[in-house]
């Protein structure tokens, strides 16, 4: 038996990026007292780096190391510069926050960073036990930090939900992969396909396999039945946490679906699309029904996510690489525009002002136009209005089920897109149409959050005027060519 | 075709960027933000004209046309052109915009930035709807033009205007989804989203039913025609005077656009096959909605409904050609009845808008649309009494007004067709004119009721300016229509060849 030294320059942004965090860990024991921001600016550097890693050595074909467990391709590449690029905006974000509160831990940015790199292991995971690292080691810090308000009873009672269902699903999970384990008698994404191909599998096991590893999949994205843990979690966790939960992982989640579903079980099509079908039907008309009846945002906006989860998994219902080309660009844009959402309602709260409720934008254009129009440009782009980015990923996924043949569930989301307008419509409405319960302005916010905060939400406006070149790159990552 | 610059591409974005600019400099500055929207206006309606003047009347071909790949993924087009269908409301939309800025003058006080802005972007949208040449773009266009509107009425508008808009807005929306998912249906079929593609694209029996539905869904509701036009007069009540002018004169027109641009050549067998749907229920929209106009006691309702009665002239008019083909043999009629569907939404256009600018200025005086109100206005206001009197004249249809030359050409085809159709349509000039003439005779002439209506000013020199550029159009297109008509003609000629080759 020979040991090989495996390439270990295909996973040098992982190596640095566990490097950097264990330095800055400790660093910033040392640090904490002297020199709060330390840690913060460290974190978005690292993230530089990290990406700039990433970009310098970007892969134009399919690379396999550690033994077939890690896969560097253009798919992983580009969703780990789209982690990276969200993952910015949340730190940039989250410490305006946690400043806020008088909760600023550098703890918190340490966490973050084990959980992106928990999503990059997600990413290039190429067998079973890999793609299960990646998805605790990003969990677990997910966990910490919503629990990180430790006074707060509802923090706490979130973290614990999120702590016990995010168990069970990925136990469901670790039960699936173990029955495929079992079916076909190896761990590796490309071994499960030779062995699908070869026909020699027990389809009865590789059923309840794929069963229990669907469902832990729908958990871990929040589609309906399993969704029960996203409106209390968002809107129980501090509004920086929320804004981590609802873009960065949900990257990585595509990238886990696309991985077991396509890399793995491409030849059990059969028998997970229609698992996929009905779980994407029923998260678009509970996201888009039960939203209509919430008064506070962020339980608005989890609703809305499980509306959103639902035309994903349509996208990947249609079961060819376009629908998966389509559902990943409508993931990476509705991470950007979650980080838009959950960074304006971070903007705009004040000590004592949450702006947590829906009421409490009532007349925010009198108070501030420009936020106002930003939070516009926001609710739009989410209910699929032209010219925004979220109308043309819904085409692209609508477009995506017309082409396998899945009119009604076409029909049923874009029935469901004007649905979901209604509540949309209604934080506009309270914006511009109602009058200010105080009149006062409000205080203007530092220059360099209305930056971020006008440039996060006015790329929703451009991505959405010049749609191509993100289109053209989820195409590219999946391997379809682009005829002009 | 071509002019020194890309035209249609300069009335879509001049304005768009224009209303940016307005949004921004004129907060705090509400005076610079009402010249700067009025010279946008009118800068963009003088370099319209060439549209006019260079048009090529002898050929059904796109002209102007721009074409730049947009989104090579989906091989979505920047694809721009104008024939003549569509040009005449290119140029229409482009008219009424100086007189709609105009009319917000002194009316709005709040956020003036906003109300300019958003009108001016509204601009470049609606020019969009019509001169786009790509699916997706024109439904881009399409949508867009939703949310400043959606802001205007609900911003501007009257007491329940939160009701109204959202209405406007969830109606609308839901009506144009449908399209969309026919859409990406057919450039799964074509491989295209051009619309040129779309109209040579094959396609069967079931197919053709289900996209022609769902179309019919969209403009529709867009028109709007009964029974899904229950969001016009909520809108056309609660929106703001100019916000009224662009719904009826322009907006509703987009509806009838989509269906000779989408429908009629696109899905011709499954209009053939339900050709009846459109008629019975344009007849409905002509004959009962008239009568629901006459009961009306707030004047901008009666006049939205009298809206919805004679959009009906134009969906009976471009319906009506199959059933003319079968019972005469020739396209003749057929050519009458759709030319005189256009000429029919260009009036109204021109007539609606005045219409609506009237009840704007009786508005600004006394706060109040309820009939009962007013009384004698023409005793205090003796130009206003006039303008009111020869718009009315257009709306009821009397020659040498433009509203007479639509009607009767649709009248004349539809008799053609059936005799029934005729007789029906041909009650709307009683009708009309019982609630037009009606409401004139309560609110213009009679004695001065109270003292408020003592008090009113006769119009100011903007009024005046606005009511005579109406004034001119409406006469002008009612003594000598040919040259409109002679801009479509080919342009029908060719849409009707394609509404009667079968798909199948």
């Amino acid at each position: 038996m020979t040991f090989e030294i495996p390439n270990l320059s295909l996973a040098l942004p992982e190596i640095v990026l566990l490097t950097l965090t264990s330095l800055l860990l400790v660093a910033d024991t040392f640090w904490s007292r002297t020199c709060r921001d330390c840690t913060y600016w460290a974190t978005q550097i690292t993230l530089l780096i990290v990406g700039w890693l990433v970009f310098s050595d970007f892969a134009t074909q399919t690379q396999v190391t550690f033994d077939g467990s890690f896969v560097r391709d253009t798919l992983s590449d580009v969703l780990k510069l789209f982690i990276v690029v969200v993952s910015i905006g949340i730190f940039l974000f989250s410490r305006e926050y946690l400043l806020q509160h008088k909760a600023y831990h550098g703890e918190f940015f340490v966490l973050g960073l084990f959980g992106v790199l928990g999503m990059f292991v997600m990413v290039s995971a190429y067998n079973l036990i890999t793609l299960y690292l990646g998805l605790e080691i990003m969990s677990l810090a997910l966990y910490a930090m919503i629990a990180m308000q430790r006074h707060s009873d509802r923090a706490s009672e979130a973290a614990m939900k999120y702590f016990v269902l995010g168990a069970l699903a990925t136990g469901m999970m670790l039960y699936g992969m173990s029955m495929l384990y079992g079916a076909t008698g190896t761990l590796e994404l490309t071994g499960i396909a030779q062995k699908l191909a070869s026909g020699e599998v027990d389809n009865t096991v590789l059923a309840f396999a794929l069963v229990f590893i669907v469902i832990g999949l729908a958990f871990k994205l929040g589609a309906v039945p399993f969704h029960m843990w996203v409106p209390d979690v968002y809107h129980g966790a501090p509004t920086a946490m929320t804004l981590y939960l609802a873009s960065a992982p949900k990257i990585a989640a595509f990238a886990m679906l696309y991985r077991l579903l396509w890399d793995g079980l491409q030849l059990a099509l059969p028998d997970w699309q229609g698992m996929l079908v009905i779980l994407a039907a029923l998260s678009m008309v509970v996201g888009s029904v039960v939203a209509i009846a919430q008064t506070n945002l962020k339980r608005m906006l989890a609703y809305s996510g499980i509306g959103h989860v639902g035309f994903v998994l349509m996208g990947v219902a249609a079961g060819d690489a376009e629908g998966f080309a389509s559902a990943m660009f409508y993931i990476v844009v509705y991470a950007i525009t979650s980080v838009a959402a959950f960074g304006l309602m971070i903007s705009l709260a004040r000590a004592g002002m949450e702006f947590e409720e829906i009421d409490d934008y009532r007349g925010l254009n009198d108070r501030n136009p420009w936020l106002a129009l930003m939070m516009l440009f926001v609710m739009f782009s989410m209910a699929g209005v032209p010219p925004f980015i979220g109308f043309f990923v819904k085409v692209a996924v609508i477009e995506a089920a017309v082409n396998a043949g899945l009119v009604w569930l076409a029909v049923l989301a874009v029935v469901m897109a004007v649905v979901s307008a209604f509540y949309y419509l209604r934080v506009v409405k309270v914006m511009y149409f109602d009058k200010p319960a105080e009149t006062s302005r409000l205080e203007p916010i530092s220059t360099q959050l209305g930056l971020a905060v006008s440039l996060s939400a006015s790329v929703l406006l451009l991505f959405g005027l010049f749609p191509g070149w993100i289109m053209e790159l989820c195409y590219r990552s999946l391997g379809l060519s682009v005829v002009a | 075709m071509s002019v020194g610059y890309p035209i249609l591409s300069t009335l879509i974005w001049l304005p768009i960027v224009a209303g940016v600019i307005v949004l921004f400099a004129g907060r705090n500055n509400p005076a610079l933000a009402r010249w700067l929207s009025l010279i946008t206006a009118i800068v963009t309606f003088l370099l319209s004209l060439p549209l006019w003047f260079e048009f090529d009347r002898t050929t059904a071909a796109m002209q102007f046309v721009e074409r730049f790949d947009w989104i090579p993924a989906y091989k979505i087009q920047y694809f721009l052109g104008v024939d003549g269908l569509s040009m005449p409301l290119v140029l229409l939309t482009t008219f009424t915009q100086v007189l709609v800025i105009a009319s917000a003058w002194e009316v709005i006080k709040e956020r003036v930035e906003q109300y300019m802005g958003a009108f001016l972007i509204m601009q470049g949208l609606m020019t969009g709807v019509f001169v786009a040449l790509d699916a997706v773009l024109f439904y881009v266009f399409w949508e867009a033009l939703l949310i400043p509107m959606f802001i205007v009425i609900g911003k501007w508008g009257g007491p329940r205007r939160v009701y109204a808009t959202l209405k406007f807005f969830l109606y609308t929306f839901f009506g144009s989804v449908f399209m969309l998912v026919s859409f990406l249906y057919m450039y799964y079929q074509a491989g295209s989203f051009s619309i040129l593609d779309f109209h040579n694209l094959p396609l069967g029996m079931t197919a053709q039913v289900l996209i022609f539905l769902a179309f019919f869904i969209a403009f529709a509701v867009k028109i709007p025609m009964f029974p899904v036009h229950t969001w016009l007069p909520d809108a056309h009540v609660e929106a703001p005077t100019a916000g009224s002018v662009v719904l009826a004169a322009i907006m509703l027109k987009m509806g009838g656009y989509g269906f000779v641009r989408f429908s009629l050549p696109i899905t011709p067998d499954a209009s053939h096959m339900l050709d009846w749907l459109v008629i019975v229920l344009s007849l409905i929209a002509i004959v009962y909605i008239g009568f629901v106009a006459l009961v009306q006691h707030d004047m901008k309702k009666l006049v939205a409904y009298s809206s919805i009665s004679h959009m009906g002239f134009v969906t009976l008019g471009m319906f009506v050609l199959y059933d003319i083909v079968e019972s005469t043999g020739g396209l003749k009629g057929a050519q009458l009845g759709l030319e005189g569907a256009m000429v029919q939404m260009i009036s109204h256009g021109f007539i609606s808008g005045a219409m609506f600018l009237g009840i704007g200025v009786l508005y600004d005086r006394l706060h109040t649309r309820e009939i009962s109100a007013y009384g004698g206005v023409v005793n205090v206001m003796p130009w206003f009494g006039f303008f009111a009197v020869l718009f009315a004249m257009g709306n009821v249809g009397l020659p040498g007004t433009s509203g007479f030359v639509g009607e009767f050409m649709v009248i004349l085809s539809s008799f053609m067709a059936n005799p029934w159709y005729g007789i029906l349509a041909a009650f709307t000039l009683i009708i009309g004119a019982a609630y037009t003439l009606w409401m004139i005779k309560r609110v213009i002439f009679g004695d001065i009721r109270n003292q408020e209506v003592a008090r009113m000013q006769d119009l100011n020199k903007r009024e005046f300016a606005i009511m005579t550029a109406l004034a001119v159009a409406v006469v002008a297109l009612g003594v000598y229509p040919y040259p409109l008509m002679d801009v479509m003609h080919v342009s029908v000629e060719h849409l009707i060849q394609q509404a009667m080759t079968s798909k199948l």
